[in-house]
């Protein structure tokens, strides 16, 4: 069963084609990891996801069903698609106790019976035991592992079935990470949480994720099993980001000039050709010539090992 | 010969906060040297400190040798020439503090004419090399900050940084805030500036894997000391010390099946300097603690091989650091 699914989802700035025709599958009790390059997408496709913005065309599926918009659907999709942001320190209130801060989704959502009970078993599940302890704590009187796992617990605390986690770690210290990714994965095993990671660091995806989704430009250029798409990068794009991985010194590192072009001017043909060392490098004139003319096809959701490139499809 | 020398340098901050407690570094033209650890282990104060930046409440001991000559014993007058001709900065987080309101070429030509005797045209000049130094085309001299994607940003600051041709540059998190592909190309940039002017450069980051990567030594700091120091390949390869093997583990290797839905980190935090543990600082939260680590003090010890490790257990051979649990 899939809990949360993008079918051909498309959403537009004016000009720019944030997302641009994205298919993708969270499967129930799966971590799939979203990796690209700063202003690829990523963050835009996770809102349309969450609901909070709406597709300019395609749309998003809960449990196999189309979204709706209207403000009854929303209201219970909300409570079952949480979203964790980067930042804990920018998405927690200082004047609020961390009692305050994890109660506050279920004020929003007129949930009034059992409150402590459930900010209780909340702060439990993301690890801050016993959880009395914590509740008239200040965000500033908690450490930077502690904050992220409060801004967890707010999430969990309306029992959603999908977490959608943006950066969740990249603003903490290396070593309080490994402590936030492994409670990430033990609520999957222990709740069946679906959880979309946004990263776009490569580390964090071999860490956690079942399958990788890599984006460029709007689109997603490969897809796969993790092991698959890390160890056997098929698409170039997916192979220069692998390449500066720092701790991965087996590859010659591939750096990319210049960063992600703009999404308001898409390059005609293969949108990664610009940048593509393949095609810098010398291909076949007929290979070459459809790099240049021929959009690349949007992939399949399904699973499997998949690249969109004319090099690897002749 | 090194151009900069630490000699049990400690800094005290006002209402006795020792931050950073006795470190020994140098750093040689040419050379890439890593400082790594956790917020608040003390590695910008000690940027601070090379450069007397720091605020006049704070207490600092030891000594800061730049080309042999002692920073503490300097004239303002010769302070301020210092600061930019032989030795600079590029600021943790400064990504945000350039000026919004003036282009980048004017901010760049600023202390060149500040402390040049050159003309504004030699200046611009210059602005236009030092742009295409960090590999961003001379026009963009008459951007805005706005203008420009972070990673252009980092260029920029870089830039600024060699605006006096120093022979000393201190890049504070100079990657953070990046991603990937744009921290590759800082990287590539600075390692690239490091062998063609000969500069001598200190890079501060909390992730050991981004050092490990452009780093000729690397020294690792906890609680306001260096617990271990060494060639940048062993220390991520082969710590010996257990926080530098905690530090690096943090860090997944992709391909490494033991890294494969397991997340490693090391649990607890670090102490304030305020309230440091007695004996080794690092004992509360070390795997590998015995009961004699929280009495006795421990000292950074040469391992031979350019390296040394403050631990008492370091010298044990097949210790699995990283503890057995
Ligand atoms: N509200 C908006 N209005 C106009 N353009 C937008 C808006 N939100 C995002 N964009 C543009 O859409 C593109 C994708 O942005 P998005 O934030 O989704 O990228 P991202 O992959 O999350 O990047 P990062 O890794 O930096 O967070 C960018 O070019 C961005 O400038
Ligand atoms: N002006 C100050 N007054 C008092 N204490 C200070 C001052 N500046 C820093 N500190 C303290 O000194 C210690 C070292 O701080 P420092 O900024 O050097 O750490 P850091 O290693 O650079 O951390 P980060 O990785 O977060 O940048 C910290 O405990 C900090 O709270
Ligand atoms: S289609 Fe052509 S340009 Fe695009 S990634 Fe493949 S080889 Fe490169
Ligand atoms: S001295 Fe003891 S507590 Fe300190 S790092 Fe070594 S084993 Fe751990
Ligand atoms: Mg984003
Ligand atoms: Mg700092």
């Amino acid at each position: 069963m899939t809990a949360l699914a993008a079918r051909r989802l498309e959403v537009r700035f004016g000009r720019a084609r944030a997302v641009d025709g994205v298919e993708l599958e969270i499967g129930s009790g799966e971590i799939v990891a979203l990796v690209g390059e700063s202003g690829c997408g990523k963050t835009t496709l996770a809102r349309a996801l969450l609901g909070l913005v709406k597709p300019t065309a395609g749309s998003v599926e809960h449990l196999s069903r189309p979204l709706g918009y209207a403000r009854r659907e929303m209201r219970g999709f909300r409570r079952r698609v949480q979203l964790v942001l980067q930042d804990p320190t920018g998405s927690l209130n200082p004047r609020h106790t961390v009692y305050e801060a994890v109660a506050e989704g279920l004020r929003i959502h007129g949930i009034h019976d059992r409150e402590e009970e459930r900010v209780a078993d909340a702060l439990a599940k993301a690890g801050m035991r016993p959880p009395e302890r914590f509740f008239l704590r200040y965000p500033h009187e908690l450490s930077g592992g502690q904050r992220q796992r409060v801004v967890i617990a707010g999430a969990l605390v309306l029992e959603p079935s999908v977490l959608v986690a943006d950066e969740p770690v990249s603003s903490l210290d290396a070593s309080v990470r490994g402590e936030i990714l492994a409670l990430l994965l033990r609520l999957r095993d222990q709740l069946g949480l679906s959880v979309l990671v946004v990263t776009h660091d490569l580390g964090l995806a071999w860490n956690i994720a079942d399958r990788v989704a890599v984006m460029y430009l709007g689109r997603i250029v490969e897809s796969g099993a993790t092991a698959d798409v890390l160890l056997n990068p098929r698409h170039p794009y997916t192979k220069a980001l692998l390449s500066v991985v720092p701790e991965v010194s087996r590859m010659a590192p591939v750096v990319l000039r210049g960063e992600t072009p703009d999404p308001s001017r898409i390059p005609a043909g293969c949108r990664f050709r610009p940048r593509c060392p393949l095609y810098a490098s010398g291909l076949p004139a007929e290979v070459a010539a459809r790099c240049e003319t021929e959009p690349l096809p949007v992939l399949p959701a399904e699973l499997g090992h998949h690249a969109a490139c004319h090099a690897l499809t002749p | 010969m090194s151009l900069l020398e630490l000699k049990g340098l400690s800094v005290t901050y006002a209402g006795n906060v020792p931050a950073v407690r006795g470190v020994d570094l140098s750093v040689a033209p040419g050379e890439v040297l890593g400082i790594a650890g956790e917020s608040g282990c003390g590695k910008s104060t000690i940027t601070s400190a090379v450069l007397r930046l720091l605020p006049k409440s704070a207490k600092v001991g030891g000594q800061v040798l730049l080309d042999g000559e002692d920073v503490y014993g300097m004239s303002f007058g010769r302070l301020r020439a210092m600061r930019w001709a032989e030795a600079s900065i590029v600021f943790q987080g400064a990504l945000h503090s350039l000026n919004a309101v003036q282009t980048i070429g004017k901010q760049i030509a600023e202390p060149i004419l500040l402390h040049e005797k050159v003309s504004r045209q030699a200046a611009e000049r210059r602005v236009g090399e030092l742009l295409e130094q960090v590999g961003l085309p001379a026009r963009r001299a008459k951007d805005y900050p706005h203008q420009l994607s972070g990673g252009q940003r980092q260029r920029v600051m870089i830039a600024l940084a060699l605006a006096c041709r120093p022979r000393l540059v201190i890049a504070d998190e100079p990657t953070t805030a990046l991603d990937v592909m744009v921290q590759a190309q800082v990287l590539d940039l600075l390692s690239g500036l490091v062998r063609e002017l000969g500069l001598a450069l200190i890079m501060i980051s909390h992730d050991l894997s981004v050092l490990g990567a452009v780093c000729d030594r690397v020294a690792v700091m906890y609680a306001g000391q260096i617990v271990e120091e060494g060639p940048a390949k062993d220390i991520f390869d082969d710590s010996r010390h257990p926080y530098s093997a905690a530090l690096a583990g943090a860090f997944p290797r992709v391909g490494d099946e033991l890294f494969r839905y397991a997340p490693r980190g090391l649990p607890g935090d670090p102490p304030y300097p305020s309230d440091l543990p007695s004996g080794c600082a690092f004992h509360p939260r070390c795997p590998v603690a015995l009961d004699r680590c929280a009495e006795t003090e421990v000292s950074l010890a040469d391992l031979g091989e350019g390296r040394s490790s403050a631990c008492l257990r370091a010298c044990e051979e097949d210790l699995d650091l990283r503890g057995a649990s």
